[in-house]
Parts: structure tokens; sequence; C-alpha cells
């Protein structure tokens, strides 16, 4: 059979025939092993033929799915407007510049102290190469990209339980791990161990492949001087009399197995994160003006939808001023593409079917944190040679990541001092924004000691206190999934959902956009057709 | 996807070189599988007020957090038993993340706090009668 990968219709009717055979949950299971779980299957511009006949759609919601959906049914002749809690677009796709003030939900504020050029993207912060979807609206909107750095050789793996807390630098565990990997095979192959597994030439083949991958010497033993050309040197190479390079020792097998620091070493390399990743350049938020510039003026601000009734011939959605609670109104449509998040949906008037509703119900919110340092200087190029990239830790922050950009400038720099799940996301939820910056600070210095010496300001983001989310993504489970996700997103009278909850690509730009074509791409059709 | 890859991590590491310092203060280490706290204001102070915040008001933005003041709901015990094992719409089930006494203690603590007086304390047995069999809980991410 041809790979899998090369050939999306191949992967397709792979894909359908495990779902044929079996229930849609295990067919989930299936595309999380073959790694599809969280891809795209864009396949091209949408054509929304057919004429509407000046059908008109109410849109709950202007962050990337409601605005997807704007545009494109605009385009196709569909009267719009779209409804917006905040005021602005974008929704959970933003980010956050010096002067910026952002209130939390419990009032409590923050001032963005970061200096002119410089910014962090509290939700999204990177877009895979394979989210085509999301790529295809950065070309045809102008949004300018750069490279973003997910590997980074230099950077650091931390576990506060190994090397005395030491963190070690990626390419050392890396070269280390696959080193010794190497060299334990190479030594079962050599005494014949492997003989029942390989025939004799496929033996001398793997023994040749496990000296190159594994940087052996001509013994299939790993010493430093071939280590070296993978893990680095202990003086590089220079010029004049003494420019002679002097290799490095690698650290002992055992203390590179008992360290558990190899399980972060192929999470850069998953289909998911591999490169190349990109960031738009000046801030995610370029991507909300790029759409805000088309469909702007379809937008109503600061608007919070209170009920969506709907009837045989349209949809009619309350709203109410989002700051006062008062200045209600009513918006009627002859369709409505609903994009708002589950965890506000869930408390929204409405008059959907019974297994729609229950849909809606069934998705709980997962937490998450960010929060943005801002340094005095960028020392982490300046002392320690590291561009980009992420550093890994076990401590509550669970990562550190240096911006893929400016890189070498003078003054002060901006990077990601925590991003937080789970247990330590809850945590840090429930303390006071100063509290989560300077616990940042204090776990971020036992990695870097340079960060409470060179820490200028920072600026703190618990997705469960953003007004206008209430968490930061929907949360599916196995049984959740197969029961409630296709009656999510199938049209519900008037009304179609959209969204990253209505995808597999939960947490994700392109999850929302697919879930947007999706959805507008059925309605279209339904409305065309005349049913 | 990052939350469950990077969990998934963070147990392996647990499991290979032991389990990171927990510290006092500490969030626990990333992919902690368990909230540390012991005590309902603690486990409260360390939960529950990230959405129903510290003084139990709540808050309203698009949707809104209920309050737990004087909240009559909370006058039959089972209630905010199940909603903290299961979560109820948005609000995640912590279920999978408590024992039977830290539930027990929370759940104690609300229905004893922010003006609630309700005197039937639940037990430890009572929250293990609450949790269903075979029930797969949510993970936080």
């Amino acid at each position: 059979m041809a790979d899998v990968r090369a050939n999306p219709m191949d992967r397709r009717q792979l894909l359908a025939m495990i779902g044929r055979a079996t229930s849609a949950a295990v067919m989930y299971q299936a595309m999380i092993s073959l790694g599809h779980a969280a891809e795209s299957d864009f396949q091209g511009p949408i054509r929304l033929e057919g004429d509407p006949r000046g059908a008109s759609v109410v849109i709950l919601g202007a962050g990337v799915a409601g605005m997807t959906a704007a545009l494109e049914l605009s385009k196709a002749g569909y009267k719009v407007q779209v409804l917006e809690y905040r005021d602005r677009a974008g929704g959970r796709s933003w980010s956050l510049r010096g002067g910026d003030t952002y209130t939390e939900l419990g009032g409590f504020t923050q001032t963005c102290g970061f200096d002119n050029g410089l910014y962090i993207n509290p939700g999204p912060w990177r877009i895979p190469y394979h989210h085509r979807a999301l790529l295809h609206y950065c070309k045809t909107l102008g949004v300018k990209l750069e490279p973003f750095v997910e590997l980074n050789a230099n950077s650091f793996l931390h576990s506060s339980a190994a090397f005395g807390g030491k963190p070690q630098r990626f390419r050392h565990v890396m070269a280390d791990f696959n080193g010794y990997v190497s060299e334990l095979l190479s030594k079962a192959a050599n005494q014949g161990k492997l003989d029942d597994e390989v025939t004799q030439e496929d033996r001398e083949t793997l023994l040749a492949a496990l000296k190159n991958w594994g940087a052996l010497d001509r013994n299939c033993q790993y010493t430093p001087a071939r280590a070296s050309q993978m893990r680095g040197y202990d003086k590089d190479a220079g010029g004049g009399p003494d420019g002679a390079p002097v290799p490095s020792r690698p650290i002992s097998r055992d203390d590179i197995l008992r360290s558990g620091l190899w399980a972060y070493l192929n999470f850069p390399l998953t289909y998911e994160y591999a490169q190349t990743l990109f960031q738009p350049v000046g801030g995610m938020d370029m991507i909300a003006q790029a759409f805000a510039r088309e469909v702007g003026s379809l937008i109503r601000f600061n608007t919070k939808v209170t009920e969506i009734a709907q009837s045989d011939s349209g949809v009619s959605v309350s709203y109410v001023d989002a700051q006062s609670g008062g200045a209600g109104g009513q918006i009627k449509a002859d369709w409505c593409v609903c994009t708002i998040p589950l965890s506000v949906l869930s408390q929204v008037r409405t008059n959907f079917s019974g297994p729609m509703q229950e849909a809606i119900d069934a998705v709980p919110y997962a937490p998450a944190i960010k929060v943005g340092l801002q340094f005095k200087r960028r020392f982490w190029e300046e002392d320690e040679a590291i561009y980009g990239g992420i550093s890994f830790t076990d401590l509550p922050i669970g990562q550190i990541s240096y911006p893929s950009t400016d890189y070498q400038k003078s003054g002060k720099g901006v990077l990601l001092g925590a991003y937080m799940f789970g247990v330590s996301a809850v945590e840090f939820t429930a303390l006071a924004p100063a509290e989560r910056v300077r616990r940042t600070v204090e776990y971020g210095s036992q990695i870097h000691p340079q960060v409470s010496e060179e820490f200028d300001n920072g600026i703190a983001v618990a997705w469960h206190r953003v007004p206008w989310t209430l968490g930061c993504y929907g949360m599916w489970k196995e049984d959740t999934r197969k029961q409630h996700y296709k009656n999510l997103c199938a049209i519900d009278g008037r009304t179609v959902l959209a969204g990253e909850h209505c995808s597999y690509v939960n947490a994700w730009q392109e999850g929302a956009i697919l879930a947007a074509l999706s959805a507008i791409e059925r309605l279209h059709k339904r409305v065309v057709s005349g049913t | 996807m990052t939350r469950k890859r990077q969990i998934s991590i963070a147990l392996v590491l647990a499991a290979a070189g032991g389990s990171g310092v927990a510290l006092a203060d500490s969030a626990g280490v990333v992919g902690a599988n368990a909230f540390p706290e012991k005590d309902g204001q603690g486990l409260y102070a360390g939960i529950c007020q990230g959405c129903h915040m510290p003084d139990g008001k709540g808050a309203v933005g698009a949707g809104a957090y209920p309050a737990l003041v004087k909240n009559e709901k909370l006058a039959v015990s089972g209630y905010p038993m199940d909603l903290v094992i299961y979560g109820q719409k948005a609000m995640p089930g912590f279920g999978g993340f408590l024992d039977d006494a830290q539930v027990a203690a929370v759940v104690n603590y609300i229905r004893t706090h922010f003006g609630n007086e309700y005197k039937d304390a639940v037990s430890a047995e009572d929250v293990k009668a609450a949790r269903q069999p075979g029930y797969r809980y949510f993970t936080l991410d």
C-alpha cells in the first residue's frame, strides 16, 4: 500500500475503511495513533456556488471562525451581520502590547508594560505548515509571516529532580540518548542477539545505520571525538594557533536514562509540531486585523447575546450591551452561524433541539495560563546563544519560549515565561495576576539565573478568567465525542455552529476555520436547494 | 496536542526520576494528576476561587460564574458533590484529580462559608458512593 501520508485521498480511504468497520470512536483513536487527529483536511478555497437570493445571516462571534464565515458568505451574496461581545475582532486570537490594559473576570486589571514593538500572544502563537486553511487566509489577506522556531538544539531541558536541577542543553540530551541507544543496539547486533530478527546482510546495514545515526566510532561506541559532532564541544573551533576544538564528554548513560529528559526529545518532531511553523510578523492579532479590514463594517461590537430563538422562517437573536447590560435589542435573520464558545453558549437561552442543546452542555473548558515577561536585555541570546525556540521543564511553568523575531536587537526583550495546563493552570488561575507573574519569575530563575536580575515587568493571562471565553478551549473525551459531536455540528433548524469546538483540531485557529467552512458549505447547500 | 503530550511527558518524568520538588506554595509539577491541598479552605483557594472568586461572588462576562454566596442550590449536599466530581456544562469535573476526602472537604467548606450554613457535612464515604463505577473522568486538558 502506498504511504498513506503521501496522498490525502489514500489516507481518507484508509480512515473511511476503519470507520466503516468500527465505531466513530475507534476511528478517532485510529486517527490519533496515525498522527492525524490534529492535521488539517483543507482541500482549497471554498466555492459557494448558486445564488442565495438575498438570504440574510446573523453570525455570532467575530473570532476567526465568525470572520471566516462572514467573509465567505458575504462574497457569496448573503446579507451578513456579525455580533461580537468584545470591542474588537479576533476572539481568542489576540496580542498584548505596551499600554494595553486587560481586566480579567473578578476585576483584576493589568496594564502591559512592554516596550514599543514588543508583544505577547496569550492565545494561539504558532501556525504549523499543514494548517493550510489558515495559511490560505494569511496569503489572501496579506498577513506577513515569519518562521516560529519550535526546535532549538541549544535550548534547555530541565527537571528539578535530575542533575541537581541543572538544566541540560537539548543537543546534549538528544545526542547522548541517540548515541547510547545506538551503541546498545549495535552491541546486541554484534553479539548475535538479533540474529533471529535480521538477516546477516540487514545486520550489516543496521550497524552502519546505527553508527551514522548515533555518531558512533569505528568500534560502534559512543565516544567524545565523534559524539562532539552531534552534541558540541567543550571548546569550539577557533582561529589562530589555539584554534583546535576540544571534544566534550557525553553525559553518562545511566544519568541520561534516569533523568527522563529524553521524554522531551520527539515533541518538536511530532507531525503537529514539526518545523516549519510560522507566526505573523508583529503579533498573532495581525490575522484578526486582516479579517477585520474585510468584514469589520459588518460587526456590531460590545454586544452580548442573551437569546437565540429560531422559528420555521428565521432566527431572532436578542442582545444587550456587553458593558452595561442595558440598551438591548434584537437582530432577525433567515439563518444563524453561531461561533460562541460553548462555555458561554451553554448559558444563552435557546430553543435548539434536545440533542443540540445536550451537545452544547457536554463540553467543559480547559484551563490554561500564559505569562509574558519583559527583560532589560535579551539575556538568552547574549549569554546563552539561544535564538528562538523553547526550553522545557517539569516546574509548573512548563516551558519558556524565546521570541522568534528581532534577533540581536538592542534593548529590552519579551519572552513567554510560562505556558501551563492542567493542575498547575488551575492553581495559577486562582492567584492574583501579580502573584502569577512573581511565581513565574521565581520558577524561571531556576532555569535562567538571569531572570531575577533582568526582570522588568510581566503580564499573566488565565483563560478561565478571560471575560469573552470563560476557558481556553473545549475538552472532548471518547464517549462525549461519540455521543455529541455530530449533533453539535449538525444544522439545527436555522442555526449551525462553528468554532474550534466543532472540529478535531481543537484549540487551533485551523480548527475554527475548518469548522466555519464546513458549516457554511452545508448551510449554503440547504439555502440554495431551498430545503 | 501540546497539552496532552506535555502532561504525558511529565508523567513519564515523574515515573523515571521521582516526582518533582513539592514546593509548599507551589501549584505542583507539570503533569501532576492531583491537587496537593487537603483542607477545604486550601482547596477552595487553590482551585475554586479561580472562577468563583476569593469572595465567592462569582463573575459575569460573556457568560457567568455563579456566586456561591448564600446559594440555595447548595442545600442538598449531593448537588455540589456531583458538580465537583463530574462538573456541569462548561465547568470541568475534578473527580479525576481529587480523592474522596478532598471532595468532601471542599464541599463542606463551601456549604459552611460565604453565608451558607448547611450543617449536614458529607464524608469521604459519601463521596465514594457518589462516584459511578467505571466512569471515565475528564482530564484537565
